[in-house]
């Protein structure tokens, strides 16, 4: 039996999305474009959809428009504030996820100038490190709420003020976040938000932006006007539902699933503190409950995933979108860690199937690697 | 007779996911399945994703003979069609800025058309002969020196014409202009052998043969290699041409649809033009009936016909037990008469009083018989409420009428 800690990259899914998906996956769903019963009824299971999704972060069923993923929900939210303006400014933080980074060095080919909001050692953006990078034609800022790989959220209601004096528009890319802190997009002062099914125990290939309706906003994709214009093609109904139903299982679950995700960090952190050759990354940060980041001084990252996996369980060493790549995490670069200690980085994230029996197995086995790498030093003679 | 109503005969607009495939796609689903990370390198859960995502892409390829590597995912044939004419229209920008399409095109390829006018590029917009087929002689004539690409789809999701793409394809590589097809509606209905076509890059949809909905490819030719600006960007997923986590279930149903088309395309051909040819068969004896769009060049599966001197709403409401579509699903919201009827020159009577039928793999001839007694019976209904059947029956030229304005 392989043990999955690696829930920041994908989640299995929840039994009642399952049921709901495959209703829909069975008899003929219609198109919701259709005006005859089956488009309706496609339809009316889209709009049931928008209201779940939209209560789990306190927005408005109207703000959401669903995309096939989070990656294309961050390249609609950089590629929305162009709307045929002339190029300006971006400020993005140091530590975004690819799907940020990458639109946002395209809009730079476009023109456009990108300001790296940079982060402190704990991988947090201050205050003034946003102030800092604000210009008077700075259109938009992008700061995700809690980071993938260091788990840390940042205080995104303050980022968001400072980015709406300048009159910027304010990004928060919330897929690791949503389901594992509360939410609230009507109060935050985010303008345009991102969320991703698969990481809250819904399906792969389905995401949404929630948009503040007031920007004027240029669509990614065209074609057909579905999602109010925002967003053209046939829908994923069944994805869309299963996103529905995964988004009200993380409302009504929330405190449960961070009670839980908490006690077993803790038990984790508390093992691992034995060891001072273990670095917990950003820990003095506040982190997602499901989140840790470390390395073993010493050992190489590729090497103590080979370790873990021969052991059964299964972390990575990043985001999985990079995971072909080498080189230590940008994230890690940007906290100023040491080149050779981040090469070390794995991440472990746990869910609501996580036991303490897991816990135990983790931290026994990278208890070994350490008792491995000691006996290697003291046979170097170090 | 015993049928369930409504019968749905809207196969053009989306498919029943075949019970094959839904139940492959289940297996991805589970807790118990793969629920990995396809792009996940480090462990076990990922790895076995993404080997069912490279064996959905064999048989993506096989449907059309091409090869593997030239499939790319995407979530539908709308994406398909954004990414290939913005991303070939962006990379090539220096050869020129001219396009060619026609006017029947799928609102995805003119819509991204209509952003590149904004951008400065230079659209033309062809004209269909009447029964919807491609003049060659006037494609021909409409490109220029700066004429960088065409796009024409293969079959045109209202009135069911097939184009010649194995000609325009030839013009094309002759003149050195990227050719993008929207096989959408041709994909699973209609061989396409990439190996021999000149075509470049090609969109494709699950939902329209038995796959789930959300969940395209595109095909971008190797040899000779186009290249493309992607348009989402983000971990460098399908070799940087589109960025975003695969969905693993979406994809394996994508394989299995297209993996079964090529098991039955022939059988299932043969059984659908049946029950179409029965179809229209039941109304030889009604009069004023048009097909509309060439009827030989026509995918098995699709009869769009308009019935003069009926009202077009009214006979929607009438056949509320069918679920069939007056125009494209994506604007039939809409109360425009279809922009596709119109670029066929069907004045507005006509164009209002079409009806698209299309059938599919589990349409029953029971299905059809019930269908043309309602349809016959409700238009005998509404002519004979109908004033303007009145007078076209004693012999009045309707067009020559002049209308009083209110």
């Amino acid at each position: 039996m392989k043990l999955y800690l690696d829930y920041n990259a994908s989640t299995p899914l929840d039994v009642r999305v399952l049921d709901a998906m495959t209703d829909c996956l069975s008899g003929t769903a219609g198109n919701p474009s259709s005006t005859h019963q089956f488009g309706r009824a496609a339809r009316a299971r889209l709009d049931t959809a928008r209201e779940q999704v939209a209560a789990l972060v306190g927005a408005q069923a109207s703000q959401v428009i669903f995309t096939s993923g989070g990656t294309e929900a961050n390249n609609l939210a950089l590629h929305a504030v162009r709307s045929g303006r002339q190029p300006a400014r971006l400020a993005i933080s140091a530590i975004e996820h690819p799907s940020v980074l990458e639109p946002a060095r395209a809009l730079v080919a476009q023109g456009w100038q990108l300001d790296l909001i940079e982060v402190d050692d704990q991988c947090r953006v201050a205050p003034g490190a946003l102030i800092e990078k604000l210009y008077q034609d700075t259109r938009l800022v992008s700061v995700m709420t809690a980071n993938n790989e260091t788990g840390v959220i940042q205080d995104i209601a303050g980022l968001a003020e400072k980015a709406r004096s300048v009159g910027a528009v304010f990004h928060s890319d919330a897929i690791q976040a949503a389901g594992k802190m509360v939410l609230d997009f009507e109060s935050s002062g985010v303008r345009l938000m991102t969320l991703s099914a698969h990481k809250i125990y819904g399906p792969k290939g389905v995401g949404a932006l929630i948009v503040d309706k007031s920007l004027e906003l240029e669509p990614l994709m065209v074609g057909g006007g579905q999602e109010k214009g925002f967003r053209a093609g046939t829908e994923n109904v069944a994805g869309i539902v299963g996103f529905g139903v995964a988004a009200e299982l993380a409302k009504t679950q929330l405190a449960e699933r961070v009670t839980h995700s908490r006690r077993w960090r803790d038990r984790l952190e508390t093992g691992l503190a034995r060891y001072p050759e273990i670095s917990v990354f950003a820990k003095h940060a506040e982190r997602l409950p499901n989140t840790v980041q470390l390395a073993i001084a010493g050992i190489d990252g590729e090497t103590l995933l080979m370790q873990l996996d021969r052991a059964g369980i299964a972390v990575s060493s990043g985001s999985a979108c990079s995971s072909g790549k080498t080189g230590p995490s940008h994230v890690l670069t940007a906290m100023g860690v040491d080149a050779e200690l981040a090469r070390g980085a794995i991440r472990i994230s746990f869910g609501r199937d996580t036991t303490e029996a897991d816990i135990e197995l983790l931290l026994a086995t990278l208890g070994q690697q350490v008792k491995w790498i000691q006996k290697a030093g003291q046979a170097a003679g170090w | 007779m015993n049928v369930k109503t409504p019968i749905y005969l809207d196969y053009s607009a989306t498919t029943p996911v075949d019970p094959r495939v839904a139940e492959r796609m289940c297996t991805y689903l589970t807790p118990q399945g793969q629920f990995g990370n396809p792009a996940s390198r480090s462990h076990v859960f990922g790895w076995q994703a993404d080997e069912a995502v490279e064996e959905a892409r064999r048989n993506v390829a096989a449907l059309v003979s091409a090869d593997p590597r030239e499939i790319i995912w995407t979530s539908g044939a709308t994406e398909s069609d954004n990414l290939a004419i913005k991303g070939a229209a962006h990379f090539y920008q220096k050869k020129g800025k001219h396009i060619v399409t026609l006017k029947t095109e799928h609102k995805a390829v003119l819509d991204s058309c209509r952003q590149l006018e904004r951008e400065g590029y230079e659209v033309s917009y062809l004209e269909p002969e009447a029964n919807g087929l491609l003049d060659l002689e006037k494609f021909k004539q409409a490109l220029r020196d700066d004429t960088v690409l065409a796009s024409v789809m293969h079959v045109n999701n209202e009135v069911g014409v097939i184009q010649d793409i194995e000609a325009i394809g030839e013009i094309c590589r002759e003149h050195r202009i990227i050719f993008h097809v929207d096989a959408a509606q041709g994909a699973g209905k209609v061989p396409i052998d990439l190996q021999t076509l000149k075509v470049d890059l090609m969109s494709f949809s699950a939902h329209k043969i038995y796959g789930p909905k959300g969940i395209g490819a595109l095909y971008v030719r190797r040899k000779p290699r186009i290249r493309l600006e992607a348009q989402m960007h983000g971990g460098g997923h399908e070799r940087g041409l589109r960025s975003g986590t695969l969905a693993t279930h979406q994809i394996v149903g994508m394989g299995e649809a297209f993996r079964l088309a090529r098991e039955e395309m022939d059988a299932d051909n043969e059984r659908i033009m049946a029950l179409r040819n029965r179809l229209l068969d039941g109304f030889k004896d009604t009069e004023e009936v048009y097909v509309n769009g060439d009827l030989d060049h026509r995918v098995a599966g699709n009869l769009n016909i308009s019935f003069n001197y009926v009202e077009g709403e009214s006979l929607i409401m009438a056949l509320r037990d069918l679920a069939v579509s007056s125009g494209s699903a994506c604007t039939s919201a809409s109360l425009e008469p279809s922009y596709v009827l119109r670029a066929l020159g069907r004045n507005d009577e006509l164009a209002h009083s079409s009806i698209r039928f299309s059938i599919g793999r589990f349409t029953t001839e029971e299905e059809i018989d019930y269908t043309v007694d309602l349809v016959r019976s409700k238009i005998g209904k509404l002519r004979d409420l109908s004033p303007l059947w009145e007078m076209y029956k004693d012999g009045i030229d309707l067009n020559s009428v002049q209308w009083a304005a209110h």
